[in-house]
């Protein structure tokens, strides 16, 4: 295993606020990994709802604080390809036209890391002690995806859990139509994408979905519960993490 | 064209409903992407490809008066004329100038989406002269008075049956009777009716895909060979394009359509590729008399040196749309102008004004499909981005949602008492559940899906209480 390694969890507010099981299972995965973690109490948003919207000025402030928070660790890391991509990309192109601020944004940049990219990557991870006897199957997020090369860490680290059967999902690729303020602009059009993806899960047959954006996660359950269909909804991490028992699935209510 | 981008939600809408075009869409969604992937599959040198093509279009681009005036002095070297036209008005009346010089009263047209955007047909019609598309997909749609939905394939929203009702309805002079279920019927009965078009007509006219500064030469590339036929047959052919397709050499343009045919069809290569250069020459065998090229502005001289000039290396393959989703959801015509998808969402805005068609740099979820098959790598959600900021400084968009966004700020930045409380509220009410149906200010939301109700607590006061414990304990 690499050296030890200090990491700031940046929680992301859809995980802070809707799903705080999947910030506890990065945490037990980043400290297997041999890392330690901290949580610096002073994060936000990071900002990506103004960035996409035009509204570099809020952007901007927003993102001016989360670089405050993050100062100083070996590594940032996310639960998340979309605000690990915000960070990572799109942080140094705001700043462009700051020259002081746009160093600490680079600087930032390059510690930052989406969560199971991290694990596999830059830990060395190969695999994980944790049991879920269930089918699987696994929507790629487009910013993990696409901007950061997520594709094969999380397959990977899924196949070393005991009993897991994963079934590739046909389109997984694709988008399923959360797109941030996208899902509320255009709702009709983002209701035929997700409709489509929730037909496409039912389809294989899985008892389980899973992916590493809680966006994604929380449009495609809503959607599933919504039709009806019984296929569970999680984050990747909590399986990782063993955690799947410790909480109902997204959507789903309390025993 | 008229354009309707304003109203790209109610278009939208409508599309979503249309269960013709929804089947139609259907058998395209996977067809595109599919055979392109099993194209490049077996190209290795794809992806370096893609790099030569954009560096190419870089080249030009920061060049492009040296080599237009280049192309225009080796298209007159080789017998032909170029008409420069700063806009539509100008190119059309370049068009119709021509025509009248040798009294024409038919013209053939290969496809040409420079003519779309120029509204050529209606033009050429309102001044006496009978315009008639020659490619199948815009002789279909031309019958039925509609825009295309697809730049290569312009009819991409029909369904045969639709065709052979189009068919039987202008075709009067046909048997009634006559069988018309299979692609193939239809294919040759559109090829009889054109045959004496082909041969009646006075000018024919074309697009380009390319224009070689280096030899003068304009180039197409079709599968149905109809635009051999519309550029060698009449006395005079008319090459209408615009300023961004011109490339320095030969060499360069064997580069790009490598990139091209794989990009847009899955093909190796176009089943023809033609060059043009200049009129007959004494000898020839064939060819017309004259040779004229009509080069469009229409604002994109505008994009040179600013945030949206990686537009202009656009090789219009189509593949961003036949990626993208939301173009897939939707089809071309909601996006209500000549240029759809990915590429129109940040051409027409630049085209027609972002007060027009403002929406359609918003309506997309920043997926990244669209760039990540682009043959010269536009980054297109970027330049869609672009635009958003532009609406936001220009207060285009909508005071609900600026308004919206304002608080939004501000919340974000008292975070967290607000957070705590709004996921304490909400996971309370839905933990019976654990989901909402219906919660009013999140109708956008609930009205098509469910919205997962929090876990409770957020992980920010979790966590600060796990440690309290555990310090406690120790």
């Amino acid at each position: 295993m690499p050296e030890p390694a200090r990491v700031a969890l940046l929680v992301t507010c859809l995980v802070d606020l809707f799903r705080p099981t999947v910030g506890f299972a990065a945490v037990k995965l980043l400290e297997q990994a041999g890392c330690t973690v901290e949580v610096p109490r002073a994060q936000t948003c990071c900002g990506q709802p103004a960035y996409n919207s035009g509204d570099r000025a809020d952007a901007k402030a927003v993102a001016r604080q989360v670089i405050a928070a993050f100062a100083g660790y070996d590594y940032v890391v996310a639960p998340s390809g979309s605000c690990a991509g915000m960070v990572k990309l799109h942080y140094p192109e705001l700043f462009a036209d700051e020259p002081e601020t746009l160093a600490k944004a680079e600087d930032l940049a390059a510690r930052t890391r989406e969560l199971i990219s991290f694990l596999v990557d830059i830990r060395g991870m190969d695999r994980v002690t944790a049991s879920w006897p269930r089918t699987v199957t696994y929507h790629d997020g487009c910013s993990g995806l696409r901007e950061l090369g997520v594709k094969a860490q999380p397959r990977r680290l899924l196949a070393s859990v005991e009993g897991v059967r994963v079934t590739e999902l046909p389109g997984a690729e694709v988008c399923c139509g959360f797109g941030g303020t996208f899902c509320v602009k255009y709702p009709e059009i983002s209701d035929k994408m997700v409709t489509d993806k929730a037909g496409e899960i039912a389809a294989t047959g899985a008892e389980t979905v899973l992916a590493g954006d809680l966006g994604c996660l929380l449009n495609i359950a809503g959607k599933l519960s919504r039709l009806g269909h019984r296929v569970e909804t999680r984050h990747v991490a909590e399986v990782l993490a063993g955690m799947a028992d410790d909480a109902p699935a997204i959507g789903e209510p309390r025993e | 064209m008229q354009p309707t981008s304003h109203a790209f939600p109610e278009n939208a809408r409508a599309e979503l409903g249309n269960e013709t075009l929804q089947r139609a869409l259907g058998l395209a969604r996977t067809g595109f992407p599919l055979r392109r992937q099993q194209a490049i599959e077996r190209l290795p040198e794809f992806e370096a490809l893609r790099e030569e093509g954009r560096a190419i279009k870089d080249h030009t681009l920061a060049h492009l008066d040296f080599y237009l005036e280049l192309y225009e002095r080796k298209v007159i070297e080789a017998g032909g004329q170029v008409h420069w036209a700063r806009n539509a008005e100008e190119a059309r009346a370049a068009v119709l100038g021509i025509c009248r010089s040798v009294a024409a009263k038919t013209v053939t047209k290969g496809k040409s989406m420079v003519a779309e955007e120029i509204a050529l047909n209606d033009y050429l019609e309102a001044n006496g002269i009978t315009p008639i598309e020659t490619d199948l997909g815009e002789y279909i749609i031309q019958l039925r008075h509609e825009p295309p939905s697809h730049i290569i394939a312009p009819a991409i929203h029909l369904m045969k049956e639709q065709v052979a009702d189009t068919f039987r309805a202008a075709h009067t002079d046909l048997d009634p009777t006559r069988v018309l279920d299979e692609p193939r019927t239809l294919c040759d009965e559109a090829r009889t009716v054109l045959r004496p078009h082909f041969l009646d007509a006075d000018v024919g006219i074309t697009g380009a895909n390319f224009l070689v500064a280096e030899t003068g030469s304009s180039i197409i590339v079709t599968n149905e060979g109809n635009g051999d036929l519309t550029q060698t047959l009449p006395r005079v052919h008319i090459v209408i394009t615009s300023i961004e397709k011109v490339v320095p050499t030969l060499e360069d343009t064997a580069t790009l359509l490598r990139l091209l045919a794989r990009s847009a069809t899955g093909q190796e290569f176009s089943s023809y590729t033609t060059l043009s250069t200049g009129p007959r020459q004494p000898g020839d065998l064939d060819g017309p008399e004259q040779y004229h090229v009509v080069l469009l502005d229409n604002g994109r001289t505008g994009l040179l040196g600013g945030e949206f000039q990686d537009m202009l290396r656009c090789l219009r393959c189509s593949a961003c749309l036949n990626h993208c989703p939301v173009y897939a959801a939707v089809g071309g015509h909601a996006y209500g102008w000549v240029y759809p998808g990915p590429m129109g969402a940040v051409l027409t805005p630049a085209l027609v004004g972002v007060g027009e068609a403002g929406h359609l740099p918003n309506a997309s979820t920043f997926c990244g499909k669209c760039e990540s098959v682009c043959p010269v790598k536009i980054p297109l959600p970027k330049m869609m981005r672009h635009w958003r900021e532009r609406e936001f400084a220009e207060r285009l968009a909508p005071p609900v949602y600026r308004s919206g966004l304002r608080l939004w700020a501000w919340l974000a930045q008292l975070y967290h008492a607000l957070a705590e409380t709004a996921g304490r509220v909400l996971g309370w009410a839905g933990q019976g559940r654990g989901r909402f149906r219906a919660l009013p200010l999140a109708a956008g939301w609930t009205r098509v899906r469910d919205l997962p109700a929090p876990e409770g607590r957020s992980f920010q006061s979790l966590g600060a209480e796990r440690q309290r414990r555990a310090g406690a304990g120790r």
